[in-house]
């Protein structure tokens, strides 16, 4: 049997969550106060598990390390949050979402967790109202919805293009008013960098304090982790400048699994790279896909003249155009999902057809969505034919009202106006699917140690639905965590308060303090990001959007070898004992140089193409599918989980078998 | 393009701090500012020198963190962006760029450009919040309708990001905007009535506590706020402020 024990409760899939939360061992509120909880993170995830808990009765101590909590990387979401509310009366029902999300994942998921994703995801919007979130409405005064790709409902919530922020701030408020309480402790500027384990069960953390370079040990009966994904380990990404994989990789090495590293999302709607001196990538949130039509030129002659600049797009009539998705997917459309829609954006560029100098970038259009809108803007404010001025103001204003901001951004960005011009995509790493094993009540292999959030892998399978992930880190926080670590902090309350001057606790500062030293001592020639942004490079090469075997061996014997050099090599400045953020980077690099070794090993392994995972040598190769990815059931159907062995390359697999009861597994087809 | 900066250098703290001179090369129009910052870091550490240590993450506008006084004015010379989104584009070559924290007894130094911003948080905590659990049992979101004008000025507010700017550039170091933001969004909004009044009184009374100067006015918070946040909320959050106080004193 599998070392992994994945706690799915007995019974149907429906009643799987119900049951099991009346039969989790609850802990009495005089017990609570003596209970202590260290959350690491303050997203969405975290933010609102550590004021969930706290609202419960636990002490919770929290970390992030930003200067506040409301900093976190959930603010940049745009697009939207789902929730089987049906309120469009179209359709849905939590067995809908439940069945789009794990097809979306290209059935690599865990059914009984995402059917209580889906289930609680009604709560959260209920949940998020009541804190005061200013979600968008309609002119009843009824919460309004958008769609978005692999799906044919309108189940997504939304607060304009800012739709992260604003949760993420109701999250933040419920935290601010336990911290007033005194429920929460906030250590702001702190960063976790290593699990204390007493006795085989997690007991603490050492943070450092970015501003004084001290170490301090903190205890507690249970720690969590909610520290978001990994996508820094391409340099280039939709994340954060700090987001790391900092505190999921330290407890992969105290034990805990790391599952289906491979599984990364590219993004297909980003603002392309205009050179070697960019330092991150810029979403532009799928909801565009709603309104924005997706096309390259059909001729090559065009599409070399608009790199010259001879030829503006504008210019090219509807019969010039190749709006390839509309084209490929005629039941989707521009609305197929994510790793669909990337792939045929690099299938496009890679063929020669990229619009701009870097050949490396598809247009997305929304001429005919602001004429369609102009008119029926004028229709309802009873214009008798309307110019064609007319029409172009009453759609564009609609438009400003959508997407405002993003299209803001992009023109800050891009220095176009895309009112006018359409807009240029390509697609970029974004999110992470993959991430710490943990079992249905989100504890890891280590026991007391949780994980929620991106951090985890539980939900998203494969690849990952579009207003799915702040759907996911919120349930963890408010709905699901709670209730689960009841199950274990049951068992702790004669323990008392965990003493921080044990052997371990001493041992495991040792440890990271002559870290510290030796990464000071290297005194080498080359900085931090030289060596991240030549893992970068391997890791887009030959692990990005399309992988092979021999560029997967290749790339895991070039990361060992930057690794190498950079332990060798690296120069760090200025000293440990101050504010010295090249120093908190270079650990989080030393991380990322681990961690991608064992993101190709899996990809390696993985002799099949599923969701963002696409193996060259695993596609159709007749039929109607054609040339699209081709899945394995028979030999891949398993959550690939991890144990850490010394090095990334001797990891060794654990698999859990996924078993579907109540879902045929299907080709995906999106024609 | 290339540049001359002159940069606030500060070792933490305690230290008195002041300017240096640094030179850029090379800088095209397409690179964001802290990209301009990155490869004068770059530069520095191959000196054997210590970077300039400035706050940053999101680097699209959204989180807040960035914060550089340049040139004399909060985020710099672009309207409605953060110091991230600002590009090098709105310089000239040869230009002389000053590059400064931001500047208020109530946000401390910490080192070289980053400033110590928890009085925001505090001021949050004193009341920027609904009392309400987490259930699973709300009410259902659509109980209540919310007229739409109300819904989106919620929102105009509430799109904060909490970065000071408002602070960085008033004369008076004042930081009504942000909090007129918060009491505001909670004031338009149906769940936020039960505590309007002591929320707006508990808020305003950590602000002053905390140190930060009173308003006069001037407007400058306004131009300079990256999310365009306008000053009639200011005068909201006095006329909620005085409603407050006088029904609070009966
Ligand atoms: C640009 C963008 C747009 C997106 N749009 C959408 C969308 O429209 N809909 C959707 O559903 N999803 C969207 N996503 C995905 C979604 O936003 C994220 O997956 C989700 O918010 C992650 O939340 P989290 O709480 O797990 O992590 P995060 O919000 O990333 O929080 C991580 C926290 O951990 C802390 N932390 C990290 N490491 C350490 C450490 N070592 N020590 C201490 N603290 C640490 C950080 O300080 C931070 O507080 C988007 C993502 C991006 C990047
Ligand atoms: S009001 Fe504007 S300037 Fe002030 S903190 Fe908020 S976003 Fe920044
Ligand atoms: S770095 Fe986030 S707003 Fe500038």
């Amino acid at each position: 049997m599998s070392v992994l024990d994945s706690k799915i409760p007995d019974g149907p899939l429906k009643d799987k969550w119900t049951n099991h939360k009346n039969h989790i061992n609850l802990v009495n509120p005089a017990n609570k106060r003596n209970i202590d909880i260290i959350v690491v993170g303050t997203g969405l995830a975290g933010g609102s598990a550590a004021a969930s808990l706290a609202e419960m009765g636990y002490n919770v101590k929290s970390f992030c390390y930003q200067d506040s909590p409301r900093r976190a990387h959930s603010i940049a979401a745009q697009g939207g949050i789902n929730a089987a509310k049906n309120y469009q009366n179209d359709g849905d029902s939590v067995y809908r979402l439940f069945y789009d999300t794990v097809k979306g994942g290209d059935y690599r998921s865990r059914e009984a967790n995402v059917h209580r994703l889906s289930e609680v995801s009604g709560n959260i919007i209920d949940q998020c109202v009541a804190q005061g979130v200013p979600f968008g409405r309609d002119y009843g005064g009824l919460l309004d919805n958008r769609s978005f790709g692999g799906v044919l409902v309108s189940r997504t919530f939304y607060a304009k293009g800012q739709t992260g922020q604003q949760l993420l701030l109701g999250a933040y408020s419920a935290l601010n008013r336990q911290i007033a309480k005194g429920k929460v402790t906030m250590y702001n500027r702190h960063e976790m960098v290593e699990l204390v384990k007493v006795e085989g069960k997690a007991r603490g953390i050492i943070a450092r304090n970015l501003e004084t370079g001290e170490l301090e040990r903190h205890s507690a009966h249970a720690v969590v982790i909610a520290s978001g994904g990994y996508g820094n380990v391409f340099f280039l990404s939709t994340n954060a400048m700090g987001s790391n994989a900092t505190a999921a990789w330290k407890i992969h090495k105290k034990g805990a699994h790391f599952a289906n590293p491979c599984y990364t999302q590219i993004h297909p709607t980003c603002i392309p790279r205009s050179g070697d001196h960019q330092s991150k990538l810029t979403l532009m949130s799928e909801s565009l896909r709603n309104d924005g039509r997706i096309w390259v030129p059909k001729n090559m002659e065009d599409v070399l003249a608009i790199r010259e600049g001879k030829l503006m797009p504008i210019d090219l009539s509807e019969e010039q155009r190749d709006y390839y998705l509309e084209r490929m997917y005629p039941a989707f459309g521009n609305l197929v999902p994510r790793d669909v829609a990337s792939r045929a954006a690099k299938e496009r560029c890679d063929a020669g057809y990229g619009v701009n100098k870097t050949g490396e970038a598809v247009y997305l259009d929304f001429a005919s969505a602001i004429q369609r809108y102009g008119k029926q803007e004028a229709a309802i404010a009873r214009i008798k034919s309307p110019s064609v001025d007319e029409i172009l103001k009453l759609g564009e204003a609609v438009i400003e009202s959508k997407y405002g901001n993003l299209f803001q951004m992009y023109e800050k960005i891009v220095a176009e106006n895309p009112y006018k011009t359409p807009m240029m995509i390509y697609p970029a790493v974004h999110y992470t699917m993959g991430g710490v094993w943990v079992d249905y009540n989100l504890m890891t292999s280590v026991e007391g140690c949780y994980c929620i959030g991106e951090a985890n892998f539980s939900d998203h399978g494969s690849n990952r639905l579009g207003a799915s992930a702040l759907m996911q880190g919120l349930a963890d926080g408010y709905f699901v965590l709670p209730y689960t670590i009841g199950d274990y902090l049951s068992k702790e309350i004669s323990t008392g308060a965990i003493a921080n001057d044990s052997a371990e606790f001493i041992q495991a500062e040792r440890e990271v303090s002559d870290r510290i030293e030796k990464l000071m001592n290297i005194k080498g020639t080359k900085t931090v990001d030289h060596f991240h942004k030549l893992l970068g490079k391997v890791m887009w090469e030959y692990v990005g959007m399309a992988r092979n075997e021999e560029g997967l061996k290749r790339a895991m014997k070039e990361i060992k070898k930057i690794r190498t050099d950079f332990w060798n090599d690296v120069k760090i400045p200025g000293d440990k004992n101050s504010f010295n953020p090249e120093l908190g980077k270079a650990g989080r690099v030393a991380d990322f140089l681990e961690l991608g070794e064992l993101f190709a090993k899996d990809a390696l392994h993985r002799n099949e193409s599923c969701g963002g995972h696409f193996r060259e040598e695993s596609v159709e190769l007749d039929g109607e599918q054609k040339g699209e990815a081709k899945r394995n059931d028979e030999d891949y159907a398993y959550v690939a989980a991890w144990e850490y062995k010394g090095e990334p390359a001797d990891a060794i697999l654990h698999k859990e078998e996924l078993e579907f009861k109540d879902i045929e597994l299907k080709q995906r087809s999106y024609k | 393009m290339d540049l001359t900066l002159k940069v606030w250098r500060q070792k933490n703290r305690e230290d008195k701090g002041g300017l240096e001179t640094y030179k850029v090369t090379g800088i095209l129009g397409h690179y964001s500012f802290l990209e301009m910052l990155d490869v004068m870091n770059e530069q520095l550490i191959t000196q054997g020198k210590d970077p300039v240590a400035f706050d940053h993450d999101c680097r699209e506008g959204i989180c807040g963190t960035c914060s550089l006084y340049i040139n004399g004015e909060a985020h710099g010379p672009d309207r409605k962006v953060t110091t991230c989104q600002l590009h090098m584009r709105m310089f000239n070559d040869g230009e002389t760029i000053y590059i400064e924290p931001w500047r208020s007894a109530a946000m401390p130094v910490i080192k070289d450009l980053i400033v110590d911003r928890s009085s925001f948080d505090r001021i949050q905590q004193s009341g920027g919040f609904v009392s309400v659990n987490t259930s699973g049992n709300t009410q259902d979101a659509n109980a209540l309708p919310i007229p739409k004008m109300n819904a989106d000025k919620a929102f105009d507010v509430a799109a904060c990001i909490g970065c000071g700017a408002c602070v960085a550039t008033c004369k008076n170091s004042s930081a009504m905007l942000f909090v007129a933001a918060k009491v505001s969004q909670y004031a338009y909004l149906p769940q936020g009535q039960v505590e309007r009044k002591q929320r707006v009184l508990n808020m305003v009374e950590q602000m002053d506590k905390e140190g930060f100067g009173n308003c006069t006015n001037t407007g400058a918070c306004e131009i300079e706020c990256p999310k365009g946040i306008s000053i009639e909320y200011i005068a909201k959050m006095n006329r909620e402020y005085l409603s407050a106080s006088i029904s609070s004193e009966e």
